[in-house]
């Protein structure tokens, strides 16, 4: 459906499956995130976007079904594994470490530090020193780009809703990130913020190449940023292409407000 | 001058002794806490059979300590500290992390820690017998008697040397949790999981490693705390029967969670049963003269019989809690 793919696309999602009980909430759905692209993902409630997300960042196993990225199997790796490998998810309701500052939250994340070895610690003191000097010089860069430089040293615990979503948006800038799956990162933030978080995605797909997964009910927001959308309805892909092709598809206006008659 | 000597001898000494043994207790019980989120019951039984594991290797080479000019069962102790960890690891990939990979309820896991309870218990019995020994083997305890200066008191103090071990112990494993809970990435890692659990895997945080890092902890804890208790006073089974309610009340009292909370709660507990059973008529004594001729002191002036001891914990837990809900420190994360 996209032009643009002749390379291969870096999540592919093959033919999974997934109920919880007697609901089947994702199947038999296959569906691919080209390199390099903002993808929507949209569809009525219950149309298991966030099980599907759930699925490909390793927090939930499916029932049958693969996952890929950059052709790799990664079907059963765990979340922090996957965070290892350049995937990284926010989440719908945002998380964060509510007991320390919006600057710690952000140098916990880089990986294979050297403090991560206890006899390091007392053994190489100077290069454990050095590294978190460097982590928290980057830490103060990213917590500046997404505009949360005056509460640095707020608890995150007191952060309002929409600075802790740019707070899990920095979260991602922490370390290299192939690609960034985020889960409804516009809801419960005004429109100023809005505007920051919209060209803060779109900076990081264009200068540092982040792919961007995302969920989201906000149409403006999808126009603005995704192409292509993907459409889920009842665990399946009902369709993918531009925004313009999905506005204009009966299917999907049916799917989202029923029948007409 | 007498009675003071006495005071600190009975009150403040024995109570350091019992506080800092509810305090590594209850660290161990909280930390399993703040990172799994359950009760573990079978906390207890990990420092009877830490200490059960000392007398065993300080039975089998009852000289070895003497060569260093240590006491022996203090030199076992890292051994046995290693032992408890990998006990503690292999109890919960036997029992635990299959209930929680299930995604039960906590009150499930609980349960079937005090299953383990009742196992270890059994176990330790099957292998110890039921009489109580002492660690001290080819060994005497050194007991130290410090006699004050000039006139002061005729009554020396009177420290024994596993009481001064522990308090060492306690000292610097306060000192050292607090660097690495701190200082270090896993114990920052440790923080962070407690925290928020989802948020740490999908921060790389490699959960599995934190949870055997917290097992291995709380052994080493829970091996150190059963060991010295059983050289201040003996060995027996039901050592652990004894200590898990107040290093609960410690640990709930402190807030649930929190290491120092724990710590503080430790010593509160420890300090407040050794108090209440204090004969606190001997410090009336010496102003005897004071009182009119029809007032006697009596006998004995505790607040409760030692018989009774055990209620003490619960009495002040009810307090703490009336006063502060989550505990002294506010509880749940580290």
């Amino acid at each position: 459906m996209q032009a643009q793919t002749q390379e291969r696309p870096i999540i592919e999602v093959k033919n999974v499956s997934k109920a919880f009980g007697g609901l089947q909430v994702i199947n038999d759905c296959s569906l691919d995130v080209a390199k390099g692209s903002i993808t929507g993902m949209i569809g009525p409630n219950g149309a298991g976007k966030s099980t599907l997300f759930n699925i490909i960042a390793g927090t939930l196993e499916e029932d049958s079904g693969q996952v890929l990225m950059e052709g790799r199997d990664i079907t059963h790796e765990a979340p922090d594994q996957l965070f290892h490998q350049g995937l990284l998810r926010t989440f719908q309701i945002a998380h964060e470490f509510s007991h320390m500052t919006a600057l710690e939250n952000l140098m916990m994340v880089p990986p294979a530090q050297e403090g991560e070895n206890l006899f390091s610690t007392w053994l190489k003191p100077g290069r454990v020193h050095a590294q978190e000097e460097e982590v928290r010089r980057r830490a103060l860069e990213v917590i500046d780009f997404v505009n949360l430089g005056h509460v640095k040293n707020e608890l995150a615990g007191n952060l309002s809703g929409g600075q802790k979503k740019l707070l899990e948006l920095g979260r991602t800038m922490m370390t290299d990130a192939k690609v960034v799956l985020l889960d409804e990162i516009a809801a419960g933030v005004n429109r100023t913020l809005l505007v920051d978080l919209v060209s803060n995605i779109e900076r990081l797909n264009q200068e540092l190449g982040y792919t961007f997964l995302v969920i989201e009910h906000d149409m403006d927001m999808i126009a603005r940023l995704c192409d292509p959308v993907i459409v889920l309805a009842q665990g399946e892909v009902m369709m993918e292409g531009s925004i313009e092709e999905v506005r204009n598809n009966q299917e999907v206006v049916e799917a989202y407000f029923g029948k007409a008659g | 001058m007498n009675e003071l000597v006495f005071f600190i001898n009975k009150a403040l000494i024995s109570g350091a002794v019992a506080g800092s043994i509810y305090a590594i207790g209850a660290v161990g019980v909280t930390l399993v806490f703040s990172i799994m989120r359950f009760a573990h019951f079978a906390h207890a039984d990990q420092m009877t059979f830490g200490a059960l594991i000392v007398f065993f290797l300080t039975a089998l080479f009852p000289g070895a300590g003497a060569a260093l000019g240590i006491p022996t069962p203090l030199l076992m102790l890292p051994l046995a500290m290693l032992a408890t960890s990998v006990l503690a690891i292999g109890i919960d990939k036997a029992f635990y992390k299959p209930l929680r990979e299930h995604g039960v309820k906590p009150i499930v896991i609980v349960i079937a820690s005090l299953g383990v309870t009742l196992m270890l218990q059994g176990i330790i019995r099957l292998f110890a017998g039921t009489s109580s020994r002492s660690l001290y083997i080819e060994e005497s305890k050194a007991i130290f008697r410090l006699d004050l200066p000039g006139d002061l008191a005729s009554r020396p103090l009177v420290i024994t040397e596993p009481q001064i071990l522990l308090i060492v112990f306690t000292i610097l494993a306060v000192f050292g949790l607090h660097l690495f809970l701190n200082r270090t990435r896993m114990g920052k890692a440790m923080r962070a999981m407690s925290d928020n659990p989802d948020l740490a895997r999908v921060s790389g945080i490699d959960t599995n490693k934190v949870v055997m890092v917290t097992w291995v902890l709380a052994g080493c804890l829970a091996a150190a705390a059963g060991t010295f208790l059983s050289l201040d006073v003996s060995l027996s089974p039901d050592l652990s029967f004894f200590l898990l309610l107040p290093i609960f009340a410690a640990a709930i009292v402190g807030g649930v969670g929190h290491p120092y909370g724990a710590i503080a709660g430790g010593f509160l507990v420890g300090y407040a049963e050794t108090l209440s059973v204090f004969n606190w008529s001997v410090l009336l004594r010496p102003i005897n003269h004071w009182f009119p001729e029809w007032m006697e002191i009596p006998r004995n002036l505790s607040l409760v019989g030692t018989e009774y001891k055990i209620v003490v914990p619960f009495f002040i837990l009810v307090v703490v809690l009336i006063w502060r809900p989550t505990g002294i420190f506010k509880g749940k994360v580290i």
